[in-house]
């Protein structure tokens, strides 16, 4: 699969609250994903949201997903049919979220992608623009077994808790 | 919400329910037919499964937590709230987890944590006149920055500590997450021990040959008042140093900033003062009720209405936007609060800057940001 990777602000900013990924007082309406996509970085690039289609991947720098440990930051995203966030570092409350709901936070140093690049994402990550491989962290292996059962909710389903597998 | 995330696990009983609370804190109350909704759905599961649950109007579930004795020295407790990092100041390791997580300890009793390392900040020397515990928070923020402590623990040390009252530990504690931190512990003492009563708990301390990731002084006799700029905690200069920023809102209230405490420091600093400025709307907002009771009980109060404050219901109010009075655009609001992330109070067009109650009240007396000492002789 060849994702389009979307660079909030032009090139990968830190400290990408997730206030910023969606309003808290947008919570007053509706949690509903399909709902809460089309507020996506509102703040801070307004014009996401309208552009946004399946198959793109959020690009950021350092810290993404800081404050608030709100989960609608992470279900929002999967709602706009983004399947990885790609970030230099998340903070953990996002990384956990993003695993317990299948949507892939990628440790990579993003510095040289650029908006709108083809990425290719297994191990680590694959610009097919600029003929790039990146590294990326692996995941923690509870992480791993998590995300791989396609979230916390699969995870129990299957194994009835965290002892399963 | 955790709710759902129970229901698609296929959740039929709370492992539990003695150990769990649910706070209706955050849009209290309701400002919405959907958040009222909400509410009636966790009141709904709390009375199903037998779990204590916190009505519209007790207060902030952190300090609620705080106020009923459930964090103790050496626990382990994890809020679906990323401030749940306050109760590190009662030596609880305490950390903020997401709804899916906390669902999954409603079925299981279980999380998987990883150990994390830890920044050693060690306080030395007493805080001067009209500094406080605020500053120090936001002084460290701005030595460590908004992800200095990523997935590390902050472990507070140093005979500074021993001057630190239990609600200046909370205040700094609460902050842990501002720089990225998993936690922020402080060790248990007399004051710990006077503020639980009966409950001890069994404190936890570090080893003698811990391994520090990093290790950071801090001289409370040297810090001056802080306030951080729109838009990151860890924005933060000395205010003497900012430039006449006129103020149009005052918030005091917070998990942060909304205790008696917080209160008698506000309330000194705007009696030395005057009062309140024409054109400035201060809005109070107690942690809980038993905050907002103790302040009806003393008269501080009746002092901050007539001074034309406007109290809002016990909670997290304006803090992030989900109820409560909201800033015009272009207005510049000072905070007790943690957060100024742009739109974080409902208005991405206002500015908010973080400081002490004490100079928050100094701006509302001044209608600009100042020097809160310029007012206590």
């Amino acid at each position: 699969v060849i994702y389009r990777a979307r660079v909030i602000l032009g090139k990968p900013r830190d400290d990408i609250n997730t206030d910023y990924v969606v309003a808290s007082r947008r919570k007053r309406d509706s949690l509903d994903p399909l709902v809460l996509r089309q507020y996506l970085f509102e703040e801070i690039a307004p014009e996401f949201a309208a552009s946004v289609e399946p198959g793109d991947v959020i690009v950021a720098g350092r810290n993404f997903g800081c404050g608030s440990a709100m989960e609608v930051a992470v279900t929002a995203v999967l709602g706009a049919g983004i399947h990885a966030v790609l970030a230099r570092s998340f903070s953990r409350t996002y990384y956990r979220n993003a695993v317990n709901n299948g949507l892939r936070p990628v440790n990579c140093d993003t510095a040289r992608i650029r908006e709108g690049d083809r990425l290719r994402i297994e191990e680590g990550v694959m610009n097919e623009t600029t003929c790039e491989r990146i590294a990326a962290q692996p995941l923690p292996e509870v992480m791993h077994r998590i995300i791989e059962a396609g979230g916390l909710v699969a995870y129990f389903r299957r194994y009835g808790g965290f002892g399963g597998a | 919400m955790a709710l759902d995330y129970f229901q698609a696990m296929g959740g039929t009983r709370v492992h539990d329910p003695s150990r769990i609370v649910l706070a209706l804190d955050h849009y209290a109350p309701a400002p919405t037919r959907q958040t009222a909704l909400l509410h009636e759905r966790m009141r709904d599961f709390a009375a199903r499964y037998g779990i204590l649950l916190w009505e519209v109007g007790e207060g902030i579930g952190h300090q609620l937590i705080v106020e009923t004795g459930r964090a103790l020295p050496g626990g382990l407790a994890v809020g679906a709230d990323s401030h749940a990092v306050t109760y590190g100041a009662l030596n609880t390791f305490a950390t903020g987890i997401g709804s899916s997580d906390l669902a999954a300890i409603f079925v299981s009793g279980e999380i998987w944590l990883r150990v994390p390392e830890s920044i050693r900040v060690t306080l030395t020397g007493e805080l001067p006149r009209g500094v406080y515990a605020k500053d120090a928070a936001l002084a460290l923020a701005k030595e460590l920055g908004a992800d200095g402590a990523n997935y590390q623990s902050l472990e507070f040390a140093g005979e500074g500590i021993g001057c630190l009252e239990l609600e200046d530990r909370l205040a700094i504690a609460n902050l842990a997450i501002e720089m990225g931190a998993k936690n922020g512990i402080f060790p248990a003492d007399e004051k710990t021990f006077a503020y639980l009563g009966t409950a001890r708990g069994e404190p936890a301390e570090a080893d003698g040959d811990a391994h520090y990731n990093r290790e950071i002084r801090i001289a409370l006799d040297r810090l001056t008042p802080m306030v951080a700029l729109p838009h990151q905690p860890d924005r933060g200069i000395a205010v003497g140093e900012t430039l006449r920023v006129p103020v149009r809102m005052v918030y005091l209230g917070t998990c942060t900033g909304g205790r008696v405490r917080d209160y008698h420091q506000a309330l000194a600093v705007l009696k030395a003062a005057g009062g309140v400025a024409p054109g400035v709307q201060l809005v109070v907002t107690p942690a809980s009720r038993v905050v907002l009771e103790a302040l009806a009980r003393d008269g501080t109060l009746a002092q901050l209405i007539a001074m034309g404050a406007v109290i809002q219901t016990p909670g997290c109010g304006s803090c992030c936007g989900t109820c409560g009075a909201i800033p015009g655009d272009g207005v510049n609001v000072i905070s007790t609060a943690n957060r100024n992330f742009k739109g974080r109070m409902g208005n991405g067009e206002a500015s908010i800057y973080l400081a002490s109650p004490a100079s928050c009240a100094a701006a509302a007396a001044r209608g600009e940001i100042a020097d809160p000492r310029e007012f206590l002789a």
